[in-house]
């Protein structure tokens, strides 16, 4: 009935996930106890650290796992951060960008309004062209002039409501150069596009379990071996004395198979998402009139579809959208429900009207022709609706 | 019908919505966000603007099992109520923006776009009843509940208007009638406080507010209705028609009775005060005036009507009449505590006629304060 497009959002567990982790959730023991019991949870703890290290390219030690992508961006950036500025006070410039996630981007600017001002953070936002790029050769300008002054660099793998996807490795290569750490927020491309941690250079890469197919409440940062954080939390240190807190055996243990699953799945799926996604936009142009396709130019994730409608506020089709039982998004999840301009079309040049005319459609591991064709049948009514509303405005 | 509830996250608004629910029609609960920068939670008895009234709104719908969005008309609500209300206060009148709201967003920015999507009506949760005349118009009537009726605060409404309004509550409600039905219904807005402070001033005080928002200081003459100027005043916006207390004025008036604000002119940035008596108005009138629902035959002679000055003041018998396109209104009793920019809803027994902001009143006593005010101004 109700059709889901909105996996970016987050993604149904999967059947063979959801099966492991509801036949786990008896599983007795903290993975930190000497005893027998403890050993049997941190053996489904280590498990999953092996499985999940092979799925992303890493060691297994340089898997900490976390709450989330948002735990794991906070301590990438705080701890990279404050490890960096202590071991040479010059360094407080932190490279990034303005279509970066909230949880980097507050995690940046509280850095950059927090602490005694002589160690506070300076941002570096990279200028992004229309389709959301940016210009390597700038990077590069930058960190020939200023890299003794670099704390870190940390820009995403894939854009959470466009889908562009950025070039992480050449940015590793890059900043290598200059013995920048870089950072990368891979919960978007994580399971869409080939992420492989050894491959891409990076210092540290964020994932999140509930994109892919785990439920909520895991997350991982992948810490190379030779890069230094302070912890952000403290209380036992038990991932490496980065994280504290008893670890979430049973979420790991899923997260793991959800990663496998995707990775497994990941060719045939990216060749589905391509054609569904041919399908939605000529099916979108032929519907409508005045629809435009985000960054078309570019590379982007093959389950991602971001779309404008000029003089369409974009709240009004989705709200229509949904009354007619299709579900997709705005972007980012917004506080209160309150749908706002998208900071991601805004930092791309965008105006605040045209960057509040955007509407994300993302698939997931279950997403069908079906899911694509109720979408498009339901599009020219929600679109007509929404253009009044416009006018009404 | 398609129903769009209107949701403040308060108990009234929850038990319209559900009765909408109950009497069949598709219904939407959607919240307005009408601030930017939303508190994160309630303080008090004030307004329905943070994020915690916005979750009351979305678990009463949930617990409706009805659809819940947001709608954001911040940016209309700051140029079309703040903005007015502070405008309104500097030209020396006195604003009701919940008026203004139920004028410029609810019942306009709001219907339009429910109207646009496809919806047949807005429901809200006032304390008024729609009733249909024998040739099948829409009448808007008082609550029968007293002290709650909120008839006045929608006499702005015109016939459009009303033909796609829904207010559920009705006349028979009563404000424990509601919050037991809401108990029983399992809303956990049962118990939760009225508001009625106005939302967009956080700590409640207009003055200090208004101070903050106007800026800089601008002193002028506070005078009697002789003429004789009494003392300063450090800007003719703080002031409301009928304030006694903070006045600052050192010597008491002659006869020992405590002295009242009669009118503001801003345009020579004067108070003008004096005795209670003196508030007195026999005649108040207003260009900006609307009818509700269907409009009076014959308005070009007086006619009787009741009309009501404040959103809980009393209605008082007048004679009304359009005269050079002002809605002109005779009260057959002069009455206290009124003043231009306060809206006069105009009733006729329960059913109210229409209304319209005032932009001048008539002081039975003390003659054109106007007037006044500038010869002291031309005189300094």
């Amino acid at each position: 009935m109700a059709v889901y497009l909105d996996h970016a959002a987050t993604s149904p567990i999967r059947p063979e996930v959801l099966l492991r982790y509801t036949a786990d959730l008896a599983l007795v023991g903290n993975p930190s106890s000497v005893h027998g019991f403890g050993q049997r949870a941190r053996m489904v703890v280590e498990d999953a650290r092996e499985s999940l290290a092979d799925t992303l390219g890493c060691h297994r030690s340089e898997i900490i796992f976390t709450s989330g992508g948002t735990e794991a961006d906070n301590l990438a950036i705080k701890g990279l951060f404050w490890a960096r500025n202590n071991a040479d006070a010059r360094r407080r410039l932190i490279v990034s960008a303005a279509s970066e996630h909230h949880a980097v981007l507050d995690a940046l600017e509280w850095l950059e309004g927090h602490g005694p001002a002589e160690q506070r953070a300076q941002l570096h936002l990279l200028e992004l062209d229309a389709n959301g790029m940016f210009d390597l050769a700038d990077l590069e300008k930058f960190l020939a002039e200023r890299s003794d002054e670099i704390a870190l660099i940390s820009l995403m793998w894939a854009n959470n409501e466009t889908g562009v996807v950025w070039p992480i490795a050449e940015v590793s290569k890059l900043a290598a150069k200059f013995a920048v750490p870089v950072h990368s927020d891979a919960v978007a491309a994580l399971g869409h596009v080939p992420v492989d941690f050894a491959d891409s250079g990076l210092s540290l890469m964020s994932v999140s379990g509930h994109k892919i197919g785990a439920p909520v409440g895991i997350g991982a940062l992948v810490v190379r071996r030779d890069v230094n954080l302070v912890p952000v939390n403290h209380g036992g240190g038990h991932e490496r004395k980065l994280r504290s807190g008893t670890l979430n055996a049973v979420g790991a243990s899923a997260f793991a198979l959800a990663a496998a699953a995707a990775s497994a799945t990941l060719q045939e799926r990216a060749k589905r998402d391509s054609a569904l996604k041919q399908k939605l936009i000529s099916g979108a142009r032929n519907l409508v009139s005045n629809v435009e396709v985000t960054a078309e130019s570019v590379s982007t994730l093959p389950s991602t579809v971001h779309l404008s409608f000029a003089g369409c506020p974009g709240d009004s089709i989705l709200v229509l959208l949904d009354m007619a039982g299709v579900a997709v998004s705005n972007g980012a999840a917004c506080q209160a429900g309150v749908i706002g301009a998208s900071h991601v079309m805004l930092a791309m040049g965008r105006s605040e009207q045209a960057a509040s005319e955007c509407i994300r459609i993302s698939f997931g591991y279950d997403t069908t022709e079906r899911d694509v064709e109720e979408f498009l049948a339901a599009l020219p009514a929600a679109y007509e609706g929404a253009r009044k509303a416009g006018d009404a405005a | 019908m398609k129903v769009l509830a209107a949701m403040s996250g308060g108990v009234d608004s929850a038990v319209a919505a559900a009765r909408a629910v109950e009497a069949g029609h598709e219904v939407v609960g959607v919240h307005l966000a009408l601030s930017r920068n939303a508190g994160t939670l309630r303080t008090g008895s004030r307004g329905c603007c943070t994020i915690e009234d916005s979750m009351d709104a979305q678990r009463a719908c949930n617990v409706l099992g009805i659809p819940y969005y947001v709608w954001d008309f911040s940016d209309r609500f700051k140029e079309q109520v703040v903005e007015d209300f502070v405008a309104e206060y500097q030209a020396g009148r006195t604003p009701n923006p919940c008026m203004r709201c139920n004028e410029r967003i609810k019942f306009a920015a709001l219907l339009e776009k429910a109207l646009a999507m496809g919806f047949d009506a807005v429901c809200t949760g006032h304390y008024a009843s729609l009733l249909t005349d024998e040739a099948g118009n829409l009448e808007l009537h008082r609550s029968n509940e007293l002290a709650k009726d909120q008839s006045y605060v929608l006499g702005v409404l015109n016939a459009e208007q009303l033909a796609h309004s829904m207010f559920p509550l009705g006349a028979e409600a009563s404000k424990a009638d509601v919050r037991a039905e809401a108990d029983r219904r399992g809303l956990a807005v049962a118990n939760k406080t009225d508001s009625y402070d106005i939302c967009f001033i956080p700590e409640g005080d207009t003055q200090d507010w208004l101070t903050e928002k106007v800026g800089g200081k601008a002193p002028g003459q506070i005078i009697d209705v002789d003429g004789n100027v009494l003392g300063k005043h450090e800007g003719s916006y703080g002031f409301t028609v009928g304030q006694r207390k903070g006045l600052r004025i050192g010597k008491p008036a002659p006869d020992g009775n405590p002295r009242y604000v009669l009118s503001i002119s801003p345009k020579t940035n004067t108070v003008v005060v004096g005795p209670q008596a003196a508030l007195a108005v026999s005649e108040i009138a207003g260009a900006r005036y609307t009818w509700c629902g269907i409009a009076p035959t014959k308005v070009d002679e007086f006619f009787d009507i009741g009309v009501q000055v404040r959103a809980h003041g009393e209605e008082v018998p007048a004679q009304a009449a359009v005269i050079d396109g002002e809605l002109v209104i005779r009260l057959n009793q002069p009455i206290i505590g009124v003043a231009p920019g306060q809206t006069a809803v105009l009733y006729a027994g329960t059913r109210v006629l229409g209304q319209t902001t005032i932009d001048r009143t008539v002081s039975a006593v003390a003659g054109d304060l106007e007037a006044l005010a500038e010869n002291v101004a031309a005189q300094a």
